[in-house]
């Protein structure tokens, strides 16, 4: 299904106003400089940050909704992964929330540990993760609650610079299989490249270019995309 | 010329010095008193005879109760106190008003009140005495009195643990599909457990010296309100070796406590 917005995030300073699509098994990435309000964005997609305007997923309003029946999947800019519980159960947690039972939830959501490589890891905490560990585990519980859409806050901020290559050469073949429709916010040019198909071009709140990155770097709007492109 | 570093020994001067050793002694000292006193040799045979038991058991069985009933109780209105924080300033600051009460009231005075909301002729109590409920004077008396005075505890370790919970693990939690009360349960509670259990600890503690508050609305009753403060006061005049016994039971909860909670001293009470 068709991912269609055109929404106002307000914020204390300006209000962000963006109108885009994003057809199934498309990956928009959301790019512009800090505090331009890209995170807003994705909070009001998201349905944790107060929006208005329309968002719509195939004929479902989804500004209506709250987070929790939007079947939108987060992976957070710091991941957010639940302290208390295993690696496990965090992946198990959006079928537990859904089906209410534990055992169950483990069952059904045991191949995402698998084809996230975080079996040997299962048993352990998020406070026992390297940096690399913890965003696989983020990655594979946001996809094993089932979401129709995708959300990525920034999702090689928290990782070495030395593992960023594999990381998102993994990352780009797990949004491939995801299917539907998905927005990374990023402020780099290679997770652009590498993992979207279009790029919205977000500055103080208001979208300056949109497009494939290639014609963005052939012509630029702003001093901003033409930096970002080069 | 430069201000101090930070880092630099500060050196204390003898007056701070005199009057903080005073200070400590006055802390320290009548609890070793206590302890260089207690008839070591003849304590098994005190604390087993029937009204060291009784008061033990009473105390015991009723401070379970309350730290009970303040979980039931304090928990939501934790949570409430938490949430208060998006609130118009003046039922905000009303709201932990009420709850700070019992902390600076004199048990006393809380007992009074007790009596005059709950007591046969009171405000609440004269319908309850209609349906043929009687509180003062009873167990139940004494399990709310020291419900009353134990409550603060609770709620503010309680808020203090909700206030450094990481929000955005209830926001993550509802991205993955979890309704408000599942968030709750699933991660809210299991984060600020430690908070919980340090709250119910402190709560407990008070509840088991509650003296005041007791007495006044509880009255002294062997095996029904007389609790462990109130039976150790009571022998002080006739049996001191009791009051003793009594008093190294009290002692011992309390170090009992303070070890439990050596790395958590007070979590939201202190702010």
């Amino acid at each position: 299904m068709r991912l269609v917005a055109d929404l106002t995030v307000p914020r204390s300073a300006f209000d962000v106003r963006a109108a885009f699509e994003v057809p199934e098994g498309r990956v928009l990435a959301i790019v512009g400089p800090n505090g331009a309000g890209k995170s807003s964005l994705l909070g009001a997609i998201a349905g944790l940050v107060e929006g208005s305007g329309a968002l719509r997923l195939g004929d479902l309003d989804l500004l209506t909704l709250p987070a929790e029946r939007r079947g939108v999947g987060v992976v957070f800019q710091d991941l957010v992964l639940f302290p208390h519980l295993s690696v496990r159960d965090n992946v198990a947690f959006g079928a537990r929330v859904r089906d209410g039972s534990w055992t169950a939830a483990r069952k059904r959501t045991a191949p995402w540990l698998a084809r996230l490589d975080l079996v040997d890891l299962a048993d352990r905490h998020p406070a026992q993760l390297s940096g690399g560990q913890a965003q696989r585990v983020a990655l594979a519980r946001a996809l094993a609650a089932e979401p129709a859409v995708l959300l990525l806050d920034e999702p090689m901020a928290a990782l070495d610079v030395e593992i960023r290559d594999d990381v998102r050469a993994d990352l780009a073949r797990h949004l491939r299989e995801f299917g539907g429709p998905t927005i990374l916010v990023s402020h780099d040019r290679d997770d652009a490249s590498a993992l979207a198909d279009d790029v919205l071009v977000l500055e103080r709140g208001v979208v300056m270019q949109q497009g494939a990155l290639a014609d963005l770097a052939e012509s630029p709007a702003t001093p901003w995309v033409q930096r970002f492109t080069r | 010329m430069r201000p101090e570093s930070p880092t630099r020994h500060r050196r204390t001067g003898p007056v701070v010095a005199v009057l903080a050793a005073l200070g400590l002694a006055l802390l320290v000292l009548p609890l070793l008193g206590l302890v260089l006193r207690a008839p070591w040799a003849d304590l098994p045979a005190l604390l087993v005879s029937i009204p060291v038991l009784q008061a033990l058991g009473l105390s015991l069985g009723t401070a379970s109760i309350s730290t009970l009933v303040c979980l039931v109780f304090g928990i939501p209105l934790a949570v409430l106190l938490s949430h208060a924080v998006h609130w118009h300033v003046v039922p905000r600051r009303l709201l932990r008003a009420a709850i700070t009460i019992p902390l600076v009231l004199p048990p006393v005075v809380g007992g009074i009140a007790l009596l005059l909301l709950l007591g046969r002729r009171g405000i609440v109590g004269q319908w309850l005495a209609e349906i043929g409920i009687t509180l003062p004077f009873t167990t139940g008396a004494v399990v709310i009195a020291q419900t009353f005075v134990a409550m603060p505890f609770l709620v503010f370790a309680v808020e203090g643990a909700l206030r450094s919970a990481d929000r955005r693990s209830e926001l993550a939690a509802a991205t993955l599909g979890a309704r408000p009360a599942q968030t709750f349960r699933l991660v809210t509670l299991p984060l600020v457990a430690p908070g919980i259990a340090a709250g119910a600890v402190l709560c407990f503690t008070r509840a088991l010296g509650e003296f005041g508050a007791t007495i006044t609305f509880a009255g002294s009753f062997p095996g029904v309100t007389r609790t462990l403060p109130i039976a150790s006061y009571l022998a002080m005049n006739s049996d001191p070796d009791t009051a003793i016994a009594l008093a190294l039971v009290l002692l011992a909860v309390s170090l009992v406590v303070l070890l439990a909670l050596r790395d958590r001293w007070l979590p939201g009470v202190v702010r």
